[in-house]
């Protein structure tokens, strides 16, 4: 390391300021700083607990045809209903024209690669769509529609929201008043042995 | 703010006098980074650094800490478990934040020696000390409150023995305890308040220590010689001093990099080194653990507070006195915290002129032995209170006061100081002197 | 000077106990067994984990809770790394937990804990590798704790395979002789003897083998985290070592035309 004597310490020499060694030790230090930081942040993002409690397993089997269920995923309701025929039927007779909401985006049925039609078909699990697997949160405001328990399931015999008169079809499609979007369906995987998990 | 003459900052562009006419933050910048600072301070000085980034890593690691953990009593030993094995780098940040205070109190009793040794504390930095020792008894407070939080065994029943010292002042004692804990014994008020505070007073450290650079600004720091800088002028203050930035930022920022990487492999590879293993036991109000030892930085003190027992002359002088109202107990709750006042004394106890130990050639050994007693009581704070250690503690507590309250007085007046250089730029100029020798020792730089 | 000074403190302490006292008698005995996760570069034996696990479930669990560890951390790939399907049989298996939500018991899952077990009063295992002390002093210098660890697994180890025979009756209590326990009794009988446990592979399984496997076990409930904690310690140490040398070199040249120095 060569430097010149210099009696006026204050004047640095303009050839060792752009020095290698300078540029070395801000950028190690900038490092060092930038790592400190990331833990603190990261600390904040969700722990380990929580991130697995994202998944939960439910056994399907001990459900009766035309009764519903509710499980609590993310701090959250999901409708899990085994629909009778008459439900299938009404939800399949359904033209795409009088949804107020016909397309359902990946973030509304992640169990979907892209855009889709909402029709039942895509919306139900497995081909004779007994199954309907739905996150129990109004897509209007975030409340929690009634019809789990069978009696008020509005004017479309799925959900009907109390908060502001939202009504939900057999197949958790918005029909009528507030709510812009149909009820969204969570991640999950329905198999012969009907153990529902949910969450990835 | 006057002290020594140096440049100041011109506010050049139209923004920056419109900022400068408005709210001269800029030119307070300047002046506190851009201080003229003795430039033969040696590596004894590069703790303040040190504890500056201690006061902020503590800060910044117990506000994130903050967010995970519940002041509970039911509940806090067990989201401390949370941290340690949930939160993403939760562990790290605990053992980071648990170290990051033994760190903090090991520079703080480097800090404060140095200042013994130097006479930092002498006039006119008389406020700078005080304002120091304030900061230090604010960490003793705040170290103590955050050890309870993760409610332990330790946490619990150093709480109940600490606060029991404040049982022991007459007539009121029990009150006053009884106030402080929200109850007859530590519980879950205790705790909450404790988080409350402990939460706190790092922000009141942070203003006693903008307070303290202030002051020491204002006088200037002192240096390895105790000779004040020049201020007859701009250019003779020049011979003796640099700019704080950069040259000390530098070095400081080097020496603060060299003590974290000691401080990194004792967080990383034996993080419970410095703990107690009993504080990984819930706290349990029905058993006592076998020995209650403190953190080791308060073992000094805590020495002294067990030294004075009733079989010691002056604590039975003292009782008789005061007809009992000094007992033992109280006798050692103000021996504790009088061995803290005879220290923030010291400014007045010292009679010498020479503010430097280096050329003080009888009160260097006085001083050596200082250290060796504070070690010593270190030590024996961690023996069980029975012969011999009481005994040597109860020595090691004399030497504490006396050094102080005698030999500090009387050295002034009796010693005979070694000559000392004229100016800072001498003192420099013999180390790395521009001489023929050139090469200079290094003695006043130990660490290079 | 100070430098020297605190040369002859160090020293002034390190003669102290020479000059003193002898240990007192029937110090409790500790073996340094040599852990795999000693040093900074030890690693836990995923091998010997798994066992130790298993030694844990089929004896210990009786009687000790391990209620802070979750589940789930079996599966760790810094721990016990057994696959999240076994994690999930062997919770259901051997595990009821209280649910809230049900009002009633139901099988354990991964995201459950370990059970509390309070039943004889046994105190929980979580933490136990961190709230034990192997090794002290000496004179609270703590020089073996830094040379040989704070031995909280050697503890553990010596505890289980300390046992001498003998036993007395104390107030309605039968207390064991036991080496490593301070005091010499301790209330718990012997829970392991050789060959108590058979594991699969066909490792040996001797008192002290089972001894060992269940405190390495136990050390991970209590330090989970410990292979993270250091290679953050490695990587910061390596990185604030290359930072303190460019430290050091752009110290030196700022200052080298203020010291007049020529180099």
């Amino acid at each position: 390391m060569m430097s010149q004597t210099n009696d006026h310490p204050d004047q640095e020499p303009a050839s060792e300021r752009r020095d290698f060694l300078y540029y070395a030790t801000v950028s190690t230090g900038a490092v060092a700083t930038g790592a400190a930081v990331w833990p603190l942040i990261n600390s904040m993002n969700p722990s380990a607990d929580v991130a697995a409690a994202g998944t939960v397993r439910v056994d399907l089997s001990g459900v009766e045809p035309g009764q519903r269920i509710t499980v609590k995923w993310q701090g959250r309701p999901v409708f899990a209903w085994r629909r009778s025929p008459a439900a299938i039927e009404a939800a399949r007779a359904v033209d795409l024209d009088e949804l107020p909401d016909p397309v359902d985006e990946t973030g509304e049925n992640p169990n979907l690669s892209g855009e889709e039609p909402a029709l039942d078909e895509n919306r139900a699990a497995g081909e004779d769509g007994e199954w309907l697997i739905v996150i129990g949160v109004c897509t209007h405001l975030g409340c929690i529609p009634l019809g789990q328990d069978g009696a008020a399931v509005g004017e479309f015999g799925g959900w009907f929201c109390p908060c502001h008169g939202s009504h939900y079809d057999t197949s958790g499609r918005i029909r009528k008043g507030p709510a812009p979007r149909n009820l969204d369906i969570p991640p999950y995987t329905l198999g012969e042995d009907l153990q529902l998990v949910i969450g990835t | 703010m006057s002290g020594i003459p140096h440049d100041h900052y011109e506010p050049k562009t139209g923004g920056e006098k419109w900022l400068h006419s408005r709210l001269p933050i800029v030119g307070l910048l300047y002046d506190t980074i851009m201080i003229p600072t003795p430039k033969n301070l040696n590596w004894w000085w590069i703790w303040g650094i040190v504890l500056a980034f201690c006061l902020v890593l503590q800060i910044v690691t117990g506000i994130v800490l903050v967010m995970h953990y519940t002041p509970h009593v039911d509940l806090a030993f067990a989201s401390v478990e949370h941290i340690m094995r949930n939160v993403n780098g939760g562990h790290m940040l605990r053992y980071l934040h648990a170290n990051g205070a033994s760190l903090f109190f090991v520079a703080v009793y480097i800090h404060i020696f140095r200042g013994l040794f130097y006479g930092s504390y002498k006039a006119p930095r008389e406020i700078t000390w005080i304002i120091g020792m304030l900061i230090y008894l604010s960490m003793m407070g705040t170290a103590f409150m955050g050890y309870v939080l993760p409610w332990g065994q330790m946490s619990f029943w150093g709480a109940t023995v600490i606060t029991g010292l404040f049982g022991a002042i007459p007539f009121i004692g029990e009150g006053i305890q009884t106030w402080l804990l929200g109850g007859p014994a530590v519980d879950n008020a205790t705790l909450n308040r404790f988080f409350s505070l402990h939460y706190l007073l790092p922000f009141v450290i942070a203003a006693l220590v903008v307070v303290h650079i202030w002051a020491f600004h204002t006088t200037g720091n002192n240096n390895p010689t105790g000779v004040e800088v020049r201020r007859g002028s701009k250019a003779e203050a020049e011979k003796d001093t640099l700019p704080f930035w950069p040259y000390f930022v530098i070095k400081d920022l080097f020496a603060l990099a060299v003590v974290l990487v000691v401080f990194w492999a004792v967080v990383g590879f034996m993080p419970n080194y410095l703990g107690h293993p009993d504080n990984y036991i819930e706290a349990d109000a029905l058993v006592t653990p076998a020995h209650i030892v403190p953190e080791w930085y308060f073992l000094p003190f805590y020495a002294i507070l067990r030294a004075f027992t009733s079989e010691v002359w002056v604590v039975q002088i003292a009782s008789f006195i005061t007809g009992g109202i000094i007992d033992a107990k109280f006798f050692g709750v103000l021996a504790m915290f009088g061995a803290i006042i005879v220290m923030a004394l010291a400014p007045w106890l010292d009679t010498s002129s020479v503010r430097s130990g280096k050329y003080r050639p009888m009160f260097r050994w006085w001083f050596y032995l200082l250290i060796v007693d504070f070690m010593a009581l270190m030590w024996l704070g961690a023996m069980p209170a029975e012969e011999p250690y009481a005994s040597f503690a109860l020595i090691a507590s004399a030497y504490w006061f006396g050094y102080f309250l005698v030999i500090l007085p009387i050295l002034g007046v009796i010693e005979k100081p070694l000559p000392q250089p004229e100016t800072i730029e001498e003192d420099f100029n013999a180390h790395y002197g521009k001489k023929a020798d050139g090469a200079g020792s290094a003695e006043a730089s130990p660490a290079e | 000077m100070l430098k020297k000074l605190a040369l002859g403190a160090a020293f002034a302490l390190a003669l102290a106990p020479a000059a003193s006292f002898a240990a007192p008698d029937g110090e409790p005995y500790v073996e340094d067994f040599a852990f795999s996760f000693e040093g900074p570069f030890g690693k836990y034996d995923q091998n010997q984990l798994q066992r130790g696990l298993q030694v844990y479930t089929e004896v210990c669990a009786v009687c000790h809770g391990l209620r802070y560890v979750p589940l789930r951390t079996l599966s760790a790939e810094s721990g016990p790394g057994i696959p999240e399907e076994q994690v999930r049989a062997y919770a259901a298996e051997n595990f009821e937990v209280f649910d809230e939500e049900l009002d009633d018991f139901r099988p354990a899952t991964p995201t459950d804990h370990f059970p509390q077990v309070t039943s004889v009063g046994a105190p929980d295992l979580s933490l136990m590798a961190k709230a034990r002390a192997g090794f002290h002093g000496p004179y609270g210098l703590g020089i073996n704790q830094l040379i040989k660890g704070i031995g909280g697994a050697e503890y553990i180890a010596s505890l289980l395979a300390g046992y001498t025979g003998e036993e007395k009756e104390e107030a309605g209590v039968i207390l064991y002789e036991n080496t490593a326990f301070p005091g010499g009794w301790i209330s718990m009988a012997p829970p392991l003897s050789d060959e108590l446990v058979e594991y699969a592979d066909g490792s040996a399984n001797d008192l002290n083998n089972l001894s060992e496997d269940v405190a390495a076990f136990l050390m991970w409930t209590a330090e989970p985290k410990m292979m993270a904690r250091k290679q953050a310690g490695f990587v910061g140490v390596f990185f604030l070592t290359v930072l303190s040398v460019l430290l050091y070199l752009t110290n030196k040249r700022l200052w080298a035309p203020v010291k007049g120095k020529k180099d």
